[in-house]
């Protein structure tokens, strides 16, 4: 009997193991083809968008001779597939090509310009969910009083006011009138190359260098752009929150709970929150997505040299290059916070276990 | 976003800061001159390579030539540099430069004939973009080693034939003429690159500065060469910072933590006006704004047409308007300030000469399509030409497009009509000459791209030859004198309107002094700036 208790339980592992396995190998596939299907777009865009990569690096004024010469540098000469494979090759080991126009291989580029992006976006991403789920809490919760108009109202200049104008004028105010942020820029000109760069983001840099002095001009930098992108990302997760809130707060399970009692605290936090983690896991991943997609407008009014300026740049100037690095880069990182959410599920929701 | 984030920016700063006033301005340190530009262009570092102008800016502070520009007196023209004399040969065709003894690269090597002849043959080699200002000489791969010799404390130059010394030297003082540290750059080549590779992220100068880091779409940061042979600079570190927006440069500015801003708006020009402490510093560059009409076109292509199109600009129009402080009126292919510059301004708007231009033409109910890159004040100068034409009866439809784009479909002589900049690629009146009034072969075989008669399809009504002969007059006064005749030919006949030359506005610390921006023919001194 006991035997074969064990042998049940055995078995149920080692099906366990195998779903895992399995699963696993879905997800890497899954991740190998979207990849590669996003390769495969951006190399064509970039093959036939009308423009000259060649003229981009030559210049107007180039000889015939010259020009030529860097067409076959760039491997323009040969057939569009042979160039797709040849940077399919590429890719797999980790090389996205030498930037067009600064020379640099595009790797060392977006490990340079990426983690200012990720910097910004993680604190902007937390300052939005640190104050953007209570808000829509208590919007639902209040809902028809004046703290859910006051919460309507935020989340609507949030929604509809353009991030230039907000970007300016918060760079006005708290830069130029008040003095009590530092202006564009990751840190002020003095403190530039002083921390050695470990992780890319200053602000952890500083900190394991022991450099407080770094680390406080940089939090003083960054913290009115990642207050911008933070409230564009409070103003979405607010109002996301508020409406599952909603849906949850009229279940006639929260009318069992009220009717036996429970505290109100208990009810919205353990009974009605429990249940909307799974959406609002799914609404902060896409909103850090698209933080750390770059925020374009963000990066250039606060001279941030993230990846979001750094493939408008490229793109502009045709170096398709580092817009195809800059695109897969940022494919993988859509791919992965998807992964990451799925994760997530799991754990709050026994069901998709 | 530009025309939205230049009003933007004007009305909010404008408003916020005679309302409130701005706290006391913070100071860059006294050895440190702190820059914001646009630095996006700089593609590489290598002399041989570079051909953008933030790139130039860095160059010219880093690099030493032959001959060079005095920032002090530029209207001086060329002198010695890193040669200390130089003699012409009877034929003309021959020039010998003696070096300046005692100067060294930052590495500490001495500066010597075989670094300066290395380093020209190294830049006629490599055939990179800028090469087209020493291979115009004769200069090629295959016979420069023959050309360009050195033999103990000179180097001697062969051109390929008898060309006005002034033209020469004039090319030597760009920026592919900088002599680099043969010894440092050979350490460093890899796959017979000349050091190519290392030498576009790294520097190898004798100049008053060398480049301490760059880091693309961020910042440049130059040290000073305490042993400069003409004296350590005053300021020690500079630092350019990219900083895309006019309103951020200015506000940067303001606060006092910047020293210079480079890219202003005439809307933040404006509103600096009373600010104290800042100063506006003027230059007239070397760009030029202007319209160009395919020869291909059967209609554009006739005389009377090509005139009336010059009297339906409204030059003082746009110069007062939406170009205020950034373009003045300038009607031919040689800025001002180069050798044989005129001011000639015959065009204005003549809505009635236009007319009967077109009249008697024979031309009506014409209509015309003008690529536009999407640059502000081009799509705005479009809109005021679409303006004025309709007034004669000519619609104009503009297609914008981005630079390249609109670059690509002009080099294929596709546009009817070109709404356009250019920029002279080195200090002599060739180089506009050389291109707006050349083209000895006009056919579409030909393929000569980089000659923008040939892409507008113009023969040059003789013009060409012209220019092919004073492009080798030694007399200086004589070739002035055929420059200005070839100019005022080119006012009349040419399918080009030439409207405006560049002014560059920049905002600076009024304790800036000695600031020279390099004016219409090279870059910016930062090595004579002191604060």
């Amino acid at each position: 009997m006991a035997l074969a208790e064990t042998n049940k339980k055995g078995r149920h592992r080692s099906a366990l193991f195998s779903r895992a396995v399995a699963t696993a190998l879905k997800t890497m596939a899954s991740i190998a083809v979207t990849m590669v299907g996003l390769l495969l777009v951006t190399f064509v865009i970039g093959r036939v968008m009308p423009i000259d990569p060649v003229l981009a690096i030559v210049g107007e004024s180039a000889s015939k001779s010259t020009y030529d010469a860097a067409r076959e540098a760039m491997g323009l000469d040969k057939p569009v597939i042979t160039q797709f494979f040849i940077y399919l090759r590429d890719v797999m080991h980790g090389d996205f090509g030498m930037s067009l126009l600064n020379s640099r291989p595009v790797a060392e580029d977006i490990r340079r310009v990426f983690p200012a992006t990720l910097e910004l976006a993680s604190l902007g991403t937390i300052f939005g969910i640190v104050l953007g789920v209570p808000l829509g809490v208590l919007a639902a919760v209040k809902r028809g009083t004046w703290i859910d108009q006051v919460a309507r109202v935020v989340a609507l200049v949030g929604y509809s006011m353009p991030i230039f104008w907000m970007g300016l004028m918060g760079l006005l105010i708290f830069y130029g009138i008040l003095g009590w942020v530092g202006g564009p820029g990751r840190v002020g000109i003095f403190y530039v190359d002083i921390v050695p760069p470990v992780t890319g983001m200053i602000l952890i840099d500083a900190a394991l260098d022991g450099n407080w002095t770094v680390f406080k001009d940089a939090f003083s930098h960054i913290i009115l752009p990642a207050s911008l992108l933070g409230y564009y990302s409070l103003a979405y997760i607010s109002r996301m929150t508020r409406s599952f809130m909603l849906e949850q707060m009229s279940a006639e399970y929260i009318i069992t709970a009220r009717v036996k009692g429970l505290p109100e605290r208990t009810v919205i936090w353990r009974h009605a929150f429990r249940n909307i983690r799974v959406q609002l896991v799914t609404v902060i991943a896409l909103s850090y997505a698209n933080l750390l997609e770059g925020s374009v407008l963000t990066e250039i009014i606060f001279s941030w040299p993230g990846i979001g300026s750094y493939i408008t740049t490229a793109l502009l100037s045709a170096d398709m290059n580092a817009v195809m690095g800059g695109t897969v880069v940022i494919g993988l990182i859509f791919v992965l916070l998807n992964i990451f959410s799925d994760l997530l599920y799991k754990v709050f929701d026994p069901r998709a276990r | 976003m530009k025309p939205f984030s230049n009003f933007v920016a004007s009305a909010v700063l404008g408003l916020a800061l005679v309302a409130t006033g701005m706290p006391a301005a913070a100071e860059t340190p006294a050895n440190m001159l702190v820059i914001a530009n646009r630095i996006d262009d700089i593609t590489t570092l290598d002399p041989a390579e570079s051909f953008e102008f933030a790139g130039s800016d860095v160059s010219r502070n880093v690099y030493g030539k032959l001959v060079n520009f005095d920032p002090m007196n530029l209207s001086a023209g060329y002198g010695p540099d890193l040669a200390a004399s130089w003699e012409v040969s009877e034929d003309g065709k021959t020039i010998t430069f003696t070096m300046r003894d005692g100067v060294s690269f930052h590495s500490g090597n001495p500066v010597t004939a075989a670094d300066a002849a290395f380093s020209l043959r190294r830049a006629v080699i490599l055939n990179k973009t800028p090469s087209f200002i020493l291979t115009q000489f004769g200069f090629t791969a295959d016979n420069a080693n023959e050309t360009i010799t050195h033999s103990g404390n000179t180097v001697s130059i062969t051109t390929d034939k008898r060309y006005a010394t002034s033209f020469v030297l004039n090319c030597l003082t760009s920026t592919i003429g900088g002599i680099v540290d043969m010894k440092e750059v050979m350490a460093h080549e890899a796959d017979g690159d000349m050091g190519n590779t290392w030498l576009k992220t790294n520097t190898a100068g004798s100049g008053a500065y060398s480049v301490a880091s760059w880091k693309p779409n961020e910042s440049v940061t130059l040290v000073s060469n305490p042993d400069f042979y003409l004296g350590a600079p005053k300021m020690e570190r500079v630092v350019v910072q990219h900083v895309a927006e006019s309103a951020s440069q200015r506000l940067l500015l303001e606060r006092g933590d910047i020293d210079l801003a480079r890219n202003l708006s005439p809307d933040d020009v404006k509103g600096m006006a009373d600010v104290s402490g800042v100063k506006i510093h003027t230059e007239l560059r070397g760009r030029l704004m202007y319209i160009s009409l395919n020869g291909k076109h059967s209609v554009l292509s006739k005389p009377k047409v090509k005139q009336a199109i010059k009297y339906l600009i409204d030059y003082e129009g746009m110069q007062n308007s939406f170009l205020d402080g950034q373009y003045t009126i300038h009607q031919n292919f040689l800025p001002a300030t180069y050798l044989g510059a005129i001011d000639d301004a015959p065009y204005s708007l003549n809505l009635e000469k236009a007319k009967a231009l077109l009249a008697e033409a024979g031309v009506s109910g014409l209509e015309i399509t003008a690529g536009v890159r999407e640059a502000q004040e081009r799509v705005e100068i479009g809109q005021s030409l679409q303006n004025t034409f309709a007034q004669a009866g000519i619609k104009l439809n503009l297609v914008v497009g981005t630079g390249k784009q609109t670059l690509s479909k002009y080099r294929a002589r596709e546009l009817d009509m070109y709404i356009g900049a250019w920029g002279p690629d080195y200090p002599d009146p060739h180089t506009n000459a050389g291109t707006f009034a050349f083209n000895p072969d006009n056919s579409d075989e030909a393929g000569a791209t980089g000659l923008l008669a040939w892409r507008n399809a113009w023969g040059t009504d003789g013009l060409t030859e012209k220019v092919a002969a004073a492009v080798v007059e030694g007399d200086r006064d004589a070739r002035q004198g055929m420059y200005e005749a070839i100019q005022r030919e080119f006012l009349e006949t040419s399918p080009f309107a030439i409207m405006f030359q560049k002014i560059e506005q920049n905002g600076a610390k009024d304790s800036i002094e000695n600031l020279n921006l390099g004016g219409a023919i090279t870059a910016v001194s930062y090595w004579v700036v002191t604060k």
